[in-house]
């Protein structure tokens, strides 16, 4: 065979593998949306979940699921921007740098159980907060803070080096430079990484087991005290997510419909992903052209 | 001291926030490697009690193949051999990794090299999605579509190694792609030139110019993917069958470290010989985690030898 015709092979074999990558997608979306849209209605968005009998919603690991996002990104997007504006601002080339960016590298790989373990360990043991929202979201933080602070420093670096010149040759110090000068430009990366970390926290189950629990005790919607334990808000509670129910209900639920409900459970988690994704371009678009002026 | 000599000498306002500010972000980043010291330092304290509080013998404990902590062999030694786990975790990881790799250098050469406007508007948008469906629906659909599929061909009960080879290949395949496709776009420009003046062929120059030295980056990429399945816990859980015995084929239900992690963590005692040993597989996959940590940094320094 002379060398055009391996050519032409083996371009087509390359065309028939992305083809095959675009059916595994579209099969796979298609798969659950199927199975899983028509199981979707206002009731299983609400109801709580059964757990010996049919007709059980998703509801209060829905808002579990939401609760636990707000709470873990209000804990790690502070501590990422500061980590990521000391890596970005004022690390130095030298050992010690070296050895923050290796335990950052070293976070980041690890395998979320282990980090789950170690909330078991640590927070749920240890500091006495049981299987709670406080132990999920403070396990979820470690997971998700690596990647975060990854994500503000490549932003902030991004911005040019004469904008900080600008800012030092006014006569604002370094800080004040950062926050109100480097900052706002690099805003829309900074936003984009972040939505597209609260996607990533949204599915996050392994990491939850053992840290945020695998109950969903009923919530009483009406009382809005944190300190109450039927509280909704209240941080202290155990909550089952959205991804931990239907991790739990495939490998230990005995209700009749589980196949449908974690269809349906799925639909609503990919769904909630897309929905992360197409945010996070559109405002990351939106606030760049708000912040640049073009 | 005059009002003006006082002045210039006291700490300015913006001196005083730049303190406050650099503290704050040395505070933050600080707290990232306390973290990283405490997983290790209270794993590796949980784990390594199996071997100095229960005497465990870790050669026993790493080839002995029957996993049942609660119960004492003939010489009144606990049975708590990890073997079975450990051989089913690099055999999902590898014949995962063997199945990802032709796909995702394939789809990533198809990206940069062959298409690069389809790739752009269909691949990437496909790459980024998969990437961001969460594993435990992986799974769901590994246990509704990819079990009984097997269990249709094969026979037995569709758990097994295959099963969670499946589920793990769909999983890493868009991070090996993207890590690929990256490695293949800082492959200079001039090297495709001057390989295509020579009178090679497009798949004569990806194939022995463009690949060779986009090789470090690909390796890194396909580490990086098995990092992650050789981590990936509920998906692979949910399929594999969580038998906790040596696999002697691809369909016979097995178990990996991950897989007993997940589900014998809660049933055990803290403290306990059989929760120990389980502490001991956290402790062995925070290890590999790091190996394969210093296996990507291996392959990045001998790539910039070049």
């Amino acid at each position: 065979m002379d060398a055009k015709k391996i050519d032409r092979l083996a371009t087509t074999i390359l065309y028939l593998i992305a083809g095959i990558i675009v059916i595994i997608l579209a099969s796979l979306l298609g798969y659950i949306l199927v199975r899983g849209l028509p199981h979707i209605s206002w009731h299983f968005l609400t109801a709580p979940s059964q757990s010996f009998k049919a007709g059980g919603g998703i509801g209060i690991q829905l808002f579990n699921s939401l609760y636990l996002l707000v709470l873990s990104m209000l804990i790690s997007v502070p501590l990422a921007l500061g980590a990521g504006i000391y890596l970005a601002e004022y690390a130095r080339e030298n050992k010690l740098t070296e050895i923050i960016r290796t335990a950052i590298e070293i976070l980041s790989s690890l395998p979320s159980v282990v980090v789950g373990l170690f909330g078991f360990l640590v927070f749920v043991l240890q500091f006495g907060f049981g299987f709670s929202i406080l132990s999920g979201a403070l396990a979820l933080t470690m997971f998700n803070l690596p990647l975060l602070t990854r994500n503000v420093e490549d932003s902030l670096r991004q911005v040019s080096f004469d904008q900080r010149e600008a800012g030092l040759a006014l006569g604002l110090s370094r800080w004040e430079t950062v926050i109100h000068v480097i900052i706002p430009e690099a805003l829309p990366g900074i936003i984009t990484g972040m939505i597209l970390g609260a996607g990533r926290v949204f599915g996050e189950a392994a990491a939850l087991i053992y840290t945020a629990g695998q109950s969903a005790p009923a919530l009483d919607f009406t009382n809005w005290n944190p300190l109450n334990i039927a509280s909704p808000l209240n941080p202290l509670r155990p909550a089952e997510t959205l991804a931990v129910h239907i991790w739990k209900i495939n490998s230990e639920g005995i209700q009749p419909d589980a196949a449908a409900v974690s269809a349906g459970a799925s639909a609503v988690l990919i769904l909630a992903v897309l929905l992360f994704n197409v945010l996070a371009r559109v405002i990351g678009n939106r606030i760049y052209k708000k912040m640049t002026a073009v | 001291m005059d009002p003006i000599q006082q002045a210039m000498l006291k700490k300015s306002h913006a001196a005083k926030l730049e303190r406050r500010g650099k503290l704050i972000s040395l505070f933050c980043i600080s707290l990232i490697v306390v973290v990283v010291l405490a997983i290790f330092f209270f794993v590796a304290s949980r784990g390594l009690a199996t071997f100095f509080t229960n005497k465990v013998n870790l050669w026993r404990f790493l080839s002995q193949t029957t996993w049942s902590p609660a119960v004492k062999d003939a010489s009144g030694q606990p049975q708590v051999g990890a073997l079975p786990m450990i051989v089913g975790s690099f055999g999902v990881t590898l014949l995962s990794a063997v199945i990802a790799t032709p796909f995702a250098v394939g789809a990533a050469i198809f990206m940069t090299e062959i298409a690069p406007n389809l790739g752009k508007k269909v691949l990437q948008p496909v790459i980024e999605l998969l990437v961001g469906i969460p594993s435990v629906v992986y799974g769901f659909i590994g246990l509704s579509v990819v079990v009984p599929f097997i269990r249709n061909i094969f026979g037995g009960t569709g758990f097994g190694i295959l099963a969670g080879t499946f589920v793990l290949f769909v999983m890493i395949l868009p991070t090996v792609t993207s890590m690929t496709v990256d490695a293949l776009k800082a492959v200079p420009r001039h090297y495709r030139e001057a390989s295509l003046a020579l009178g090679g062929t497009r798949w004569q120059t990806i194939s022995r110019v463009v690949l060779r030295a986009a090789m470090p980056g690909i390796l890194t990429g396909i580490v990086f993917g098995m990092a992650r399945a050789f981590g990936e816990a509920l998906a692979v859980q949910m399929v594999i069958g969580n038998a906790a015995l040596l696999p002697t084929n691809l369909i016979s239900p097995a178990s990996t470290l991950t897989s007993v992690l997940t589900s014998g963590i809660g049933n055990t005692v803290m403290g306990s010989l059989e929760n120990n040993a389980l502490w001991s597989l956290a402790l062995l996959l925070l290890l590999m985690s790091l190996a394969f940590n210093l296996l990507i940094r291996w392959i990045g320094k001998k790539g910039e030898i070049k």
